[in-house]
């Protein structure tokens, strides 16, 4: 009996086992293998024709602290991150509660929301052109009409950065508003109802009982757009490169160019790293909110 | 009753009263305007000259010449149909590679497997976005560089695809697997009649986000790509519409429009399933 047992259990592994065979075998070579030779690139000097790599420790690291460019680049993913999920959340928040009602062109309000998720980053950044082009664009013939001159939205350092961040939010909002309008959908109408009952304003009802209701939507939405602060990197290609002076430069893109266009790859793997890092924690974060509602169950 | 009637819609507890749109009507409309002005002013802009487009002379004549331009201007067919293999190829590894794991995960015990789980879970977080450099590395070795599998072998063994799937199957009741064993059918057998068939939704579901996410992707395409033969949609539309290249703005349009139109068009028929495939898609 026992072992007949065992011997099932033996073959359950092995089964178990086979079946994820593929899918390890690509993930060990797409995901992990790459990781462990980025953080091992990262430590070595750029090899020429004449002189190959060789082992400078933490040498790349220390290269990317003294310079400025980093700093920048590392601050404007910073306001980037900082502007784009708070802001986004909001507006997808906004969006969920009045996707949700009844209001009259429901269907139209919706698919408007959606409609940016739908379009390749570089294409919404092709549509953006146009509002961001200097004294023709369509803000600045709008602000022309209260005499305000020309701005060149995307040529200057102080603009830049911002004109990419509005990108951003247009491209995510209906994304997540997505996911607000389900987690609405499963709130019963009594609590509505009780709510009307006992002379609870809009306001309150809505404080008080749809947005702690909807908090692990939240913490889902906020994980995704904490990633997609540093994945959403596509616009920078067609919009600033990155420029001007690196004034609108993202951490993705600056990988890139370092890896692509300079040819670095050690620094570029060193950058890696740092950002892995941070997704590392934001995993961690996630996978503790995982495990407490686990055990919630 | 009716005065209960009038309070319980939705959104807002009361009614907007008759005639005068509510402050909510107002928004919501607002915020949808602005949200698809981009989209709109494109559109317009390419069927319009493009010294119209950029004078906003809303009264001038349209035109198909932006399109006609930008047509001949870049491979526009061959980047299709190199979308439309990748988007293929990387739906088919996905689901065979996540139908298996998944399978695995759901319903086999082995040592480790908690372990391993987390690990595939990790790649949520380990974006094959952020591993450019090295995967460049390893594709270029495998030969695989500026082929269309390798565009697309980083993302098969997807784990959002094998988590869909893990829990897809775990809501599969036991007596439907016993049964079906009782029937005579071995592990792949249970898989393939009852579990794929229950699991149909998630696979939908799954299809649609994957292909509208891998139609628009773009930085990895760019990166292991160097030839039209191999460049999608997204990678062409990048360089048709590069502020070097000196094409005008009504011409880019043309050509955006052009690129998003499959998508766009598919989506807004099936607006219901898209929404409800990324509802789906998104609730863990």
């Amino acid at each position: 009996m026992s072992d007949t047992d065992s011997l099932d259990r033996r073959r359950m592994a092995l089964y178990g086992w086979m079946l994820l065979a593929p899918a390890l075998i690509l993930l060990t070579t797409f995901a992990f293998l790459p990781t462990v030779t980025t953080v091992w690139q990262s430590l070595f000097s750029r090899g020429t024709a004449r002189r190959p790599a060789e082992f400078i420790g933490a040498e790349n690291y220390q290269y990317l602290f003294d310079d400025p460019v980093f700093w920048q680049v590392a601050t404007n993913n910073l306001i980037y991150a900082g502007v784009t999920i708070p802001v986004s959340i909001v507006i997808a928040l906004g969006m969920a509660l009045w996707a949700n009602g009844h209001l009259p062109g429901r269907g139209f309000i919706r698919a408007a929301y959606f409609t940016p998720t739908m379009l390749p980053m570089i294409a919404a950044a092709n549509l953006w052109l146009f509002f961001y082009t200097p004294s023709i664009g369509l803000i600045d013939r709008i602000a022309g009409l209260f005499g305000i001159g020309a701005t060149n939205w995307l040529g200057q350092p102080e603009t830049a950065l911002w004109a990419i961040i509005i990108v951003t939010i247009w491209k995510e909002a209906g994304f997540f508003m997505i996911f607000y309008l389900a987690a609405l959908q499963t709130i019963p109408p009594d609590l509505r109802e009780a709510a009307v009952i006992e002379g609870a304003s809009r306001w309150t009802y809505t404080r008080r009982i749809v947005l702690p209701l909807l908090m692990p939507t939240t913490l889902f939405v906020m994980i995704n757009a904490m990633i997609n602060s540093v994945k959403l990197i596509d616009h920078l290609f067609i919009l600033t490169k990155g420029g001007p002076n690196n004034a609108s430069k993202l951490l993705l893109y600056w990988i890139w160019e370092t890896a692509f266009s300079y040819f670095d790859r050690p620094t570029a793997a060193a950058l890696t790293v740092m950002v892995l890092a941070v997704l590392g924690l934001v995993a961690v974060f996630q996978f503790r909110g995982l495990e407490k509602r686990i055990h919630y169950r | 009753m009716s005065a209960r009637a009038e309070t319980l819609p939705a959104t807002g507890l009361r009614l907007p009263r008759l005639g005068l749109p509510s402050l909510d009507a107002l928004g919501a409309w607002t915020l949808a305007l602005i949200w698809i002005a981009p989209l709109v002013f494109a559109a317009w802009a390419a069927f319009h000259s493009p010294r119209d487009a950029l004078a906003f002379d809303i009264t001038a004549p349209w035109t198909l010449d932006n399109f006609a331009a930008a047509w001949v201007a870049a491979p526009w067919l061959r980047y299709f149909f190199n979308t439309m293999m990748l988007v293929t190829t990387i739906l088919a590894g996905q689901l065979v590679l996540c139908t298996l794991a998944g399978y695995a995960f759901a319903r086999f015990a082995f040592p480790g497997r908690e372990v391993l789980f987390y690990l595939v879970l990790l790649q949520l977080f380990i974006l094959p976005e952020v591993l450019i450099v090295e995967n460049y590395v390893i594709v270029s070795r495998l030969g695989l560089f500026d082929t269309i599998l390798g565009i697309g072998a980083p993302y098969m063994a997807s784990a959002f695809g094998i988590f869909l799937l893990r829990q897809a199957f775990k809501q599969v009741p036991k007596e439907l697997e016993e049964a079906a064993r009782v029937e005579g059918c071995g592990w792949l057998g249970v898989l393939w009649r009852v579990y794929i068939p229950a699991a149909k939704p998630v696979y939908l579901a799954y299809a649609l986000v994957s292909v509208a996410t891998h139609w628009n992707n773009f930085l990895w395409p760019l990166v292991v790509t160097n030839s039209t033969t191999t460049r999608p949609l997204t990678v062409g539309l990048s360089l048709f519409a590069a502020p070097e290249s000196g094409v005008n703005i009504a011409v880019i349009s043309a050509a955006t429009l052009m690129s998003i139109a499959p998508l766009l068009v598919a989506f807004l028929i099936f607006q219901r399933q898209f929404l409800q495939a990324f509802l789906r898609a998104g609730i863990r």
